[in-house]
C-alpha cells in the first residue's frame, strides 16, 4: 500500500506510530479530541499533561517540532477570534497593562486556543504517519458509510489531473496575453473555473461508463488485509487511554 | 466456431434524437483480429457502448461468444460485460484506483475473484502488458503510453472474450506505439480495434471494416480496402502523408 503519494501533510519515514494500522490511529486520535475537548476549561494541569502525551506520541513518530509548529499555523484564523473575547466578555473585570479584560472572556479565550491547539496537533500527528490510502481504508474498516470513501477515493485520484487541468488552462490564457489587474478582468478566469468544472462533470461521466464496463455495482472491493492485533488496538490506546487517566485525576482532585 | 461476436441489424438513436447507428451487421470470428474504421462522429464509440450493453433500446441483437447481450438481466449483463473487455481512449477515464495493482484487481474483483487467485490474475495481466514493474505505483505519474498498457491490462485480468480498443494509438508517441503494438500482436484474444489510424490497422489487423453514418459500408482485407482511395476519400478516411499501403508489411503475413 505504499503508495506514492506526495503530500505536504504525511512525512515519508517509517516509525513505530507510522506501523500502526490507519484504522486504530483514527480512533485514538478522536477519542484523544473528545477528551481534551470534554475537559473543564479551568483544569490547566490537565491540558499540560495532554500537551505532553502529544509531544511524545510526535516523538515516537519522530515528528521534529519544527514541521509541527509550521502546519499548526492552520489554526490561527481560527483563535484570531478568541483574542476578541477578554475584551467583548462580560461580567468581573481584571486591568492588565492598562487594559480592562474580562475573566471569563479570558477563560474563553484559553479555552479555544488550548482545545484547538491540542485538536489540531492531535490530527497532524495522524496525517504525518498515515498516507491518504490508508486513512481512507481505515475509515472504510470501520464502516465509515461508502458514499464519504468512495468520493475520498476519486478525489485523491482525480485531484492531480484536475490541478493539472487548472494549471495548463491558466498558461493558455497567459500565454494569449492575458494579465488580470482590475476586479473586472478576472471574467476569464471565472470562465475558465465553468470550463473546469464541466470537464470534470464529462469524466466523472466516462469515469462511470468505463468502470461499469468493469462489472461496478456500487461496491469497491476492499483490499485483503491482516485485521488489528490486540496489540496494535493497545498501543494506539495508550494515548487516549493516559488523557482520559489525567482528565480522571485533575477533575477529582 | 461461435464467432467471438455477432451483431444483427443494430440501431441506436440518442434520446435527443440524433440518430446514431442505422441498421449495423457485424460478425467477427475467435481470434480475430479487425479494424473498426470511420470518420468522427460516425457512430464508432456508440457502437462500442452496445458491445456490453451500456447502450440500448434501439433494434436489432449482439451476441457475444453466443450469449445474447440483455440489459434487463443483469446475471447475464455482468458476464458479458467479463467476456468484452473495452479499453477506453482516455487511460485517466479507466485508471481511478491509487494504485496500479488495485486497479487491476477491480474488474476480477468485481467478478467475485478473491485472494491469492485475486494476486495470480493481476501479475498475470501486468506482465502481459510488461508493465509488472509499476505495480505499486501511482497512475497519475505513469507515461502516458505506460497507462495505456496498464488500461489494457485491468481488462485483461477478466479474462475476455474479446478485446475492444477505442483509438489505441491516439497521443502515443511512436515508441510507445510499436510497443503496444507487440503487446496486442502477442495476446491470443479476439480484437476489435476502433481506430482512424489506418497504418496501425494495417499493421495489427489482417481484416477491417468501415463504419459511417451508423452503418457498415465496407468489409474486407485491410490492405485492399486502404488500396482503395475512392472508398477511403467517400467516408473521410485519409492515409498520412507518404504513406504507401503497398509498400508496407500487412498483418498476418
Amino acid at each position: 500500500m505504499g503508495a506514492g503519494h506526495t503530500s505536504v501533510l504525511h512525512l515519508d519515514h517509517d516509525s513505530p506510530v507510522h506501523r500502526l494500522p490507519a484504522e486504530a490511529k483514527i480512533v485514538a486520535m478522536v477519542l484523544y479530541t473528545v477528551v481534551v475537548v470534554v475537559t473543564p476549561r479551568a483544569e490547566f494541569a490537565a491540558f499540560a499533561g495532554y500537551a505532553l502525551l502529544i509531544v511524545a506520541a510526535a516523538a515516537a513518530a519522530r515528528i521534529r517540532p519544527g514541521w509541527l509548529a509550521r502546519r499548526a499555523t492552520i489554526e490561527l484564523p481560527f483563535v484570531l477570534l478568541a483574542v476578541a473575547l477578554p475584551f467583548a466578555g462580560h461580567g468581573e473585570r481584571v486591568t492588565w497593562l492598562g487594559m480592562s479584560l474580562s475573566v471569563d472572556g479570558l477563560y474563553g479565550a484559553w479555552n479555544i486556543a488550548a482545545k484547538g491547539t491540542l485538536g489540531v496537533l492531535a490530527s497532524l500527528v495522524l496525517a504525518g504517519t498515515t498516507t491518504m490510502r490508508d486513512l481512507i481504508g481505515g475509515l472504510d474498516r470501520l464502516h465509515c458509510p461508502v458514499v464519504f470513501t468512495q468520493i475520498a477515493t476519486f478525489m485523491l485520484r482525480y485531484l492531480d489531473i484536475l490541478v493539472d487541468d487548472a494549471r495548463r488552462m491558466r498558461i493558455a490564457r497567459l500565454s494569449r496575453g492575458y494579465d488580470p489587474r482590475f476586479l473586472w478582468q478576472v471574467k476569464a478566469f471565472a470562465i475558465s473555473i465553468g470550463a473546469l468544472f464541466l470537464r470534470a462533470f464529462e469524466r466523472g461521466e466516462r469515469v462511470y461508463l468505463a468502470m461499469l464496463s468493469r462489472g461496478y455495482t456500487g461496491r469497491l472491493p476492499r483490499p485483503d488485509r491482516a485485521p488489528v492485533t490486540a496489540g496494535q488496538w493497545a498501543a494506539a490506546a495508550l494515548l487516549p487511554a493516559t488523557a482520559a487517566g489525567i482528565a480522571v485525576v485533575t477533575v477529582l482532585q | 466456431m461461435t464467432p467471438s461476436l455477432r451483431i444483427q441489424d443494430l440501431h441506436y438513436a440518442y434520446p435527443d434524437g440524433s440518430v446514431a447507428l442505422t441498421g449495423v451487421d457485424l460478425t467477427v470470428g475467435a481470434g480475430e483480429r479487425v479494424a473498426l474504421l470511420g470518420p468522427n462522429g460516425a457512430g464508432k464509440t456508440t457502437l462500442v457502448l452496445h458491445l456490453n450493453g451500456i447502450l440500448h433500446g434501439g433494434g436489432g441483437t449482439v451476441e457475444i461468444a453466443g450469449a445474447r447481450v440483455d440489459p434487463r438481466d443483469r446475471a447475464a449483463v455482468a458476464e458479458i460485460r467479463r467476456r468484452v473487455g473495452i479499453v477506453f481512449q482516455d487511460p485517466d477515464d479507466q485508471l481511478f484506483m491509487p494504485t496500479v495493482a488495485e486497479d487491476v484487481a477491480f474488474g476480477p474483483a468485481n467478478l467475485g475473484v478473491r485472494g491469492p487467485e485475486l494476486a495470480a490474475r493481476v501479475d498475470e495481466a501486468l506482465a502481459a502488458v510488461d508493465m509488472s514493474d509499476v505495480r505499486d505505483q501511482v497512475p497519475h505519474h505513469l507515461s502516458f503510453g505506460q497507462r495505456r498498457r496498464v488500461a489494457v491490462a485491468t481488462v485483461l485480468a477478466m479474462r475476455p472474450e474479446i478485446l475492444v480498443l477505442d483509438e489505441p494509438s491516439s497521443n502515443l508517441d511512436p515508441a510507445s506505439r510499436r510497443e503496444l503494438a507487440e503487446v496486442l500482436q502477442g495476446l491470443p484474444v479476439t480484437v476489435l480495434m476502433v481506430t482512424h489510424d489506418l497504418p496501425y490497422a494495417l499493421q495489427l489487423c489482417p481484416r477491417s471494416v468501415i463504419l459511417d453514418a451508423g452503418r457498415i459500408v465496407a468489409d474486407g482485407p485491410t490492405p485492399d480496402l486502404l488500396a482503395d482511395r475512392e472508398l477511403l476519400h467517400a467516408h473521410r478516411l485519409e492515409l498520412p502523408f507518404g504513406f504507401d499501403p503497398a509498400a508496407a508489411r500487412p498483418a498476418g503475413n
